[in-house]
């Protein structure tokens, strides 16, 4: 029998070693995978490589990550929030290495990951900062960037509902990276608000097959550390 | 200022609006014209924020702040929102800009500060994939200095993407032939505006 429901999000993150690079779902906290990062926390690896559109909301989930300084790097595109200052303050001191990347290429060098490309020409970023050194070519007379893929260890995301095969639904702007991520990491850990029975989501209606999910752990909405997870 | 981006937005458009002033411009749409709001981070069809009590933390607009969905209105990964950002889906998006040059570059994410911290988001995806890429901002500074420029000083986020400046003095159109006044407030002479622009600018024929 297939059966990807973990017990508890400690069981799920047990093995993440130190070193590791680990993407982490959510826009801002929607999505976010509080427990699982939580869990990581208290797991103790160290000197994590992090991609996720943003550096963390105030000190829960991956703000909390970086404050306990398990995380040597991160790749994201929008670290500055209103509420993002443990990233501002470790960025400020040097304590930080920021790679930044426009959220459409962070987006395209995950699905290229999860999708097999070996690297792919983008518009996006032509002519900036943020593509000083790459190569460039211009196809149709217009001009792109090389850019090449993001992959993982291990993914965090969450998720709405799962069943034991991997198969996620999501809820409202709480899918954003979920889906993309779950395809580029060797190991994707999803937190669901319900494990549901097998043939319970509608097979026309299911966001991520569950080839992309290796371990679910339900953490009921109700139960969450933070209300907006 | 939004009013008058509003006023340029059409039946049946679909448009982004970024984050800070160009948010205004949805409070300005004419009710009589279906219009569809992208926000990046995953909706087509977003409306209006909710009543305070009615927030659902798991619906946010690419600003972290709530908001609602319509009728019709649907969610979606973020590797379809940046291939309708990047693959030229969106009909108009609205920016705002610390600089914008004579030849419709854009700089808008970084002043380049040494301890500025960056942050960048969607503006590279949407200045270069958008049909319109249109800018709202002030015409000067606070100090006075002049947003449009003969060439950026700040950072670029795209080259050469800006089709059309909305600014509280004037309507400018990025063209082959140079910057073209469309529009002017009231009681602003060509002259006046020239002199507060540090780019050639020419009339509109007509």
């Amino acid at each position: 029998m297939i059966n990807k429901v973990v017990a508890s999000p400690e069981a799920a993150v047990a093995d993440i070693q130190h070193g590791a690079t680990l993407m982490v779902g959510g826009f801002g906290t929607a999505g976010m995978p509080a427990e699982l990062v939580a869990a990581l926390i208290d797991q103790g690896a160290r000197d994590l490589t992090i991609i996720s559109n943003n550096a963390g909301n105030a000190e829960t989930g991956l703000a909390a990550l970086l404050k306990a300084r398990r995380v040597r790097k991160i790749i994201c595109s929008f670290p500055r929030q209103s509420d993002s200052y443990v990233f501002d303050g470790l960025y400020r001191a040097k304590d930080i290495e920021l790679e930044l990347v426009p959220q459409g290429n962070l987006v395209a060098r995950i699905q290229a990951a999860g999708s097999g490309f070996g690297a792919f020409y983008t518009p996006t970023g032509y002519g900036t900062l943020l593509a000083e050194g790459k190569e460039t070519r211009e196809i149709g007379g217009r001009h792109y960037v090389l850019e090449y893929p993001l992959h993982a260890d291990v993914a965090l995301i969450g998720a709405h509902r799962g069943d034991r095969w991997g198969n996620l639904v999501y809820r409202k702007t709480a899918r954003n990276f979920g889906p993309i991520m779950a395809a580029a990491a060797r190991c994707t850990i999803a937190q669901v608000s319900e494990v549901v029975e097998l043939g319970a989501l509608d097979p026309e209606a299911v966001v991520t097959p569950g080839i992309f999910v290796h371990r679910l752990v339900q953490v009921p909405a109700s139960s969450r550390r933070v209300t907006n997870g | 200022m939004a009013a008058r981006v509003a006023s340029d937005i059409t039946e049946g458009m679909v448009v982004n609006l970024g984050i800070g002033l160009p948010t205004l411009v949805a409070n300005f749409l004419p009710p009589d014209r279906e219009i569809l709001l992208h926000s990046e981070n995953g909706i087509l069809g977003m409306g209006p924020a909710p009543p305070t009590d009615q927030v659902d933390p798991d619906l946010m607009n690419a600003g972290k702040l709530p908001v609602t969905l319509l009728p019709g209105g649907c969610f979606f990964h973020h590797g379809d929102s940046f291939a309708m950002m990047r693959g030229g889906h969106l009909d108009v998006c609205v920016l705002g800009a610390f600089q914008v040059s004579a030849k419709g570059d854009l700089a808008n994410w970084h002043t380049g500060a040494p301890d500025a911290i960056p942050a960048v988001g969607g503006a590279m995806d949407l200045a270069i994939g958008a049909r319109q890429v249109c800018v709202m901002m002030e015409h000067t500074t606070k100090t006075g200095e002049s947003k449009i420029v003969e060439r950026c000083t700040y950072p670029l986020t795209g080259v050469a993407c800006v089709t059309r400046i909305y600014t509280d003095l004037a309507v400018i159109d990025v063209t082959p032939h140079g910057l073209t006044v469309v529009e002017m407030v009231d009681g602003l002479s060509f002259e006046e505006l020239a002199r507060l622009t540090a780019a050639p600018l020419r009339l509109a024929e007509g």
